[in-house]
């Protein structure tokens, strides 16, 4: 049995395949609408999402299979202070696969040393939310044609946005690419992205401060936003959170095939007169989020579609 | 030359850092043992210039050495039965501890279950950083 923690669990070639699959539900949804009939997906979400949650229902509706689940704390056990191994075994027993979102680090690699179904880390506090970094590479490979040889812009929280550090623990092990890291002093990649992945997978970046100047290099920039829950001082955040904001000015600056890819909910730092622009690609990437969590509950449950 | 008893089954460790032989003492749990133990301090070295030794006398699988191995690998441990040296030992980081240190990124799971174990992974040998297995934040209190 296996489970997802970290996008850094699939090698490169199941990666490979995985992305494949999703690409085949794309093009032929009817072969797998039966996938998953009498299969079931818990849902164990410890806190607010409402994007993450209802790509994990809408993939395993559209398998065939059924949803149960809880969206907050509140509404589960935890807040009668049962711990996460005690309520991953009780799911255990209802559900044959879980999708687990919680605000504290770890959480889920917890649960999948109690669990005796596969468990999806759904997003823990600031770590990791490898089915986000599925659903980029999926969108990154379907509209780039490739993994490779890309210069992608990573902007705003750096520091606490999950969702780029597991990118980029993903993306350095493809040749070629290189990346700009863009963000205020204050929000800057931690330091063990720098040294344990970056500059030990030997890969090139720099880290600017201004958009402006990185724009035009780029093959892709992928927009985040400052994420208040991150925060622990309300005026830290208040100070943050207009750092950056991609407007049509800017997009002017930037190549005729540059992507932008945001893991959404955005606030405003992605003006609403880009959505037209052909390269905002940010809600493509919804639907391919879709896909892959389709493709990861397959595989997790090794159902096989001939 | 000082003289310390001869021990008949135990350990000596040797090459402790001088000034380190207490934080060892209780590290390693020799406090709430019922054995003879001598605790040397600022003795000579040639190489060291000063060091602190430690002989305990208790059997050979009593100590967990892992955590001396992550507290100061430069340690030699001899290992006595019948009153002779039978090896010496030379530590190396561990790989993985448990509990002996706590995570203190108040966004780990840790925090909120305390049930749980503290589990280290050495993540890179040669800056020897060590990480929570369940968060990642990297160690950076006191060895």
């Amino acid at each position: 049995m296996r489970h997802l923690m970290s996008p850094l669990d699939f090698s490169v070639e199941e990666l490979d395949r995985l992305l494949d699959l999703a690409n085949d539900i794309e093009q032929n949804p009817g072969k797998y609408a039966h996938a998953c009939d009498r299969k079931r997906i818990a849902t164990l979400f410890y806190e607010p999402s409402t994007r993450t949650r209802l790509s994990f229902e809408a993939a395993m509706m559209n398998l065939g299979g059924k949803v149960l689940g809880f969206s907050s704390a509140d509404s589960s056990s935890a807040a009668k202070g049962e711990s996460v191994s005690d309520t991953i075994r009780m799911a255990s027993c209802y559900a044959d696969i879980c999708a687990m979102r919680h605000p504290k680090e770890g959480a889920p690699l917890v649960a999948s040393m109690a669990s005796s179904i596969p468990v999806i880390n759904a997003g823990d506090g600031g770590h990791q939310h490898p089915t986000q970094t599925l659903t980029d590479l999926l969108t990154i490979r379907s509209l780039k044609g490739r993994l490779n040889n890309l210069t992608i812009g990573l902007c705003g929280d750096l520091k606490f946005g999950r969702t780029v550090h597991s990118l980029i623990e993903a993306l350095v092990r493809y040749a070629g690419v290189k990346f700009v890291l863009i963000s205020p002093e204050e929000l800057r990649v931690p330091d063990y992205i720098r040294e344990e992945v970056l500059e030990k997978n030997k890969k090139e970046y720099k880290e600017v401060i201004r958009l402006e100047d990185a724009l035009p290099k780029l093959d892709l920039l992928y927009m985040t936003r400052v994420q208040k829950e991150r925060f622990f001082n309300e005026e830290d955040y208040v100070r943050m959170k207009d750092f950056y904001i991609l407007d049509k000015a800017k997009m002017e600056l930037a190549s005729a095939d540059m992507l932008v890819l945001h893991p959404l909910p955005r606030v405003n730092e992605i003006s609403t007169e880009v959505d037209s622009d052909p390269r905002a690609s940010y809600f493509k990437q919804v639907q391919y989020g879709v896909y892959v969590r389709m493709a990861l509950i397959l595989t997790l449950l090794e159902v096989e579609i001939c | 030359m000082l003289n310390v008893g001869q021990i008949n089954e135990g350990f000596v460790l040797d090459h402790i850092k001088a000034g380190k032989s207490m934080t060892i003492y209780h590290d390693l749990g020799l406090d709430k043992l019922d054995s003879c133990v001598a605790i040397i301090k600022n003795a000579r070295s040639n190489k060291l210039g000063k060091k602190d030794i430690i002989k305990v006398e208790c059997p050979i699988d009593m100590l967990d050495l892992d955590i001396l191995g992550f507290i100061d690998h430069s340690i030699t441990i001899n290992i006595i039965k019948d009153g002779e040296i039978t090896s010496k030992k030379k530590l190396s980081l561990p790989k993985q501890i448990t509990n002996v240190i706590r995570c203190h990124n108040p966004r780990c799971i840790t925090s909120i279950e305390q049930e749980l174990k503290q589990v280290f992974i050495l993540t890179d040998p040669k800056k020897e950083i060590y990480r929570c297995k369940y968060c990642e934040e990297k160690y950076s209190g006191k060895r």
